[in-house]
């Protein structure tokens, strides 16, 4: 707890100074106040928050409020014009563009970090290295319960010992991300498996056990390096290892995906949401890792502030 | 006529805190009563019981109960096979055995057993015992029923050890004498005479740490996973009633839905169990009590 405390501040004294740094050659920085409306993902939610918890010792009259009604909940009240930001774990749908527009609401989509997902076993596992999409769905989908038990079910030079399944439980974003993308829309998963919404049980569960596999955020691996270890997914193309790389080239797919965030027309006309959305993608690099996702390279927040600052202009 | 009256409200306070505790066990009767009604409104009593499978959360949902139970009684049988030799072998070492200020000294020892916080326990079978099985079952699983078990054994030998004890010592002292007197050893005495003279107390105490154990939660819901599996093997993940409700009370599933709903049911088995076992051992009490004046 310290440790990261001590972090925060870390990070809070370098983008402080990193800000003024940049705005050396403006006059003193004004204070601002008024509301920004945030609503939407619960899988952006941690990051957004994050970063208004910042931006409020930065600009403390300014009131930022963060919701989470799920991406599609949340666009429901951007294009009625009731928040200034979405927060989205998926690109806008087409329907939802024509509803913006039928409202008069144009918007800018902003990309802000990315979402990845591990596949972990146990160290002492030696047969598995890397994992195929279509065997992730054999094992997981909710047909697999009570018939798929054994890991020679799934590759047949595996051993005949069972397999002890470990994942995040229904109510986490996380599992509804891996029961999308591995098992397809709403079919969910099968259900005989160590589910719980403690990464800790999780990484307790996989550390200790050889014939375990299990999954969760990429971000959480990181700090439990020692205890597990990672399995390559294989697409089709080879088989991937997550990595800050693989992630933001898109290469480790389908278990990894960008997050956005978009800011209305009518928002951007507010200076204080003009002046939130620059801190955010100023400071995105450094938080995205403090709240368990991968940061786009440096470059690409550079593209999407000036992005941003277009969309400002016009 | 003021002090009359003085009586009276007492008494009717008195009344009336009785009443608090009859109340609320009559309202969480009711509650668990009327929330299952309506959960085997939409699931069968005959899947309920002989499904081999739980798993109401998600897509394939099953309803079977089994997994749950065969998780709670596994746990159970290896605790009480850990708190019953152990704890009455203590209950007959200090009343026939130990002198009195040993006695006097290791009795409340023993109580503090009791009086460690189950969450304790929980990460004493998770980091401590559940690594040192793994240096003699290699195999075993990081979660699993036998660390569960063991500790919670460990943790229920007061109730086995002082309610044992309490019954030994409740035998009259002449049955002792006349064991003696007829030229017995200690250890004759004890194990013929002593114990099945106290045999009611010693079955009581041996099914109210069952109760204790079958409601056990803190232990199993973090030791012993929480994976509903119906097997009786010791060394793989399991899930017990207590783990599968706190583990839906603390997720979001919605108020009022199917999968809500479930914790009652379960609670309601896990009610059924414990009244059964409770009312057992008051019904031994009365039935087997030996009388010696």
């Amino acid at each position: 707890m310290k440790n990261l405390l001590f972090t925060l501040v870390a990070i809070l004294a370098l983008t402080i100074t990193s800000c003024g740094s940049k705005q050396e050659g403006k006059t003193e920085k004004t204070t601002l106040s008024g509301d920004i409306k945030i609503d939407g993902s619960s899988t952006v939610y941690p990051i957004t928050e994050a970063i208004a918890e910042e931006y409020r010792s930065e600009q403390p009259n300014v009131r930022v409020t963060v919701g989470v009604s799920g991406t599609g909940g949340g666009f429901k009240k951007f294009y009625r014009g009731e928040t200034d930001i979405n927060d989205a774990s998926r690109p806008i749908k087409s329907k939802e563009v024509k509803i913006c527009e039928e409202n008069g609401i144009s918007y800018v989509g902003l990309s802000v970090a990315y979402d990845g997902l591990a596949v972990l076993k146990n160290p002492a596992n030696d047969w598995l290295t890397s994992i195929t999409v279509e065997e992730l769905n054999k094992l997981w989908v909710p047909q697999a319960q009570d018939s798929i038990m054994y890991w020679n079910q799934i590759r047949e030079e595996w051993p005949n010992e069972e397999i002890h399944l470990f994942g995040p439980g229904v109510a986490s974003g996380t599992y509804d991300y891996f029961a999308e993308v591995i098992c397809g829309k709403k079919v969910g998963t099968r259900g005989d498996y160590t589910a719980s919404e403690d990464d800790n049980v999780l990484v307790q569960g996989i550390a200790t056990d050889k014939y375990a596999l299990g999954f969760f955020g990429l971000a959480y691996y990181e700090e439990n390096k020692d205890k597990l270890d990672l399995v390559a997914v294989d697409n089709g193309n080879g088989a991937v290892f997550p990595s800050m790389e693989t992630v933001s080239s898109g290469e480790y797919a389908p278990l990894s995906r960008p997050i956005f965030i978009y800011v209305s027309n009518k928002a951007a006309e507010k200076p204080e949401v003009v002046d939130f959305v620059d801190f955010y993608l100023s400071s995105a690099v450094n938080i995205a890792k403090e709240v368990g996702y991968v940061a786009l390279p440096a470059e690409e927040y550079q593209v999407e502030i000036e992005k941003f600052s277009a969309f400002v202009k016009n | 006529m003021v002090r009359n009256k003085k009586e009276k409200i007492i008494e009717l306070l008195l009344k009336l805190s009785g009443l608090v505790t009859v109340l609320t066990t009559v309202g969480i009767i009711w509650v668990l009563f009327s929330e299952s009604f309506s959960f085997f409104k939409e699931v069968s009593l005959i899947d309920f019981l002989t499904d081999d499978q739980w798993t109401p959360l998600f897509a394939n949902k099953r309803f079977g109960i089994m997994p749950l139970i065969s998780g709670t009684l596994l746990t159970t049988v290896i605790a009480l096979s850990v708190a019953l030799p152990l704890g009455l072998t203590i209950a007959v070492y200090l009343s026939e055995y130990a002198p009195n200020k040993v006695r006097d000294i290791l009795k409340p020892l023993l109580e503090i057993l009791a009086a460690v916080p189950t969450v304790v326990y929980g990460f004493f079978a998770l980091m401590v015992v559940t690594p040192f099985l793994k240096t003699i079952f290699p195999n075993i699983s990081g979660f699993n029923a036998l660390s569960a078990g063991l500790v919670m054994g460990i943790m229920i030998i007061p109730f086995v050890s002082s309610l044992s004890e309490d019954a030994l010592r409740a035998v009259p002292k002449s049955l002792r004498e006349a064991s003696y007197g007829l030229g017995a050893t200690r250890l004759q005495t004890a194990f013929k005479v002593m114990v099945p003279a106290a045999s009611s107390g010693i079955v009581v105490s041996v099914i109210l740490a069952f109760s204790r154990a079958i409601g056990e939660t803190m232990i199993v819901a973090i030791a012993a996973g929480q994976q509903p599996r119906l097997t009786f093997d010791p060394f793989v993940p399991i899930e017990t009633i207590t783990a599968y409700i706190v583990q839906v009370s603390l997720g979001d599933v919605p108020h009022g839905s199917l999968e809500y709903k479930t914790i009652f049911a379960a609670g309601m088995t896990l009610f059924v169990f414990t009244f059964i076992l409770n009312n057992l051992s008051f019904w031994i009490r009365k039935k087997f009590r030996e009388e010696y004046d």
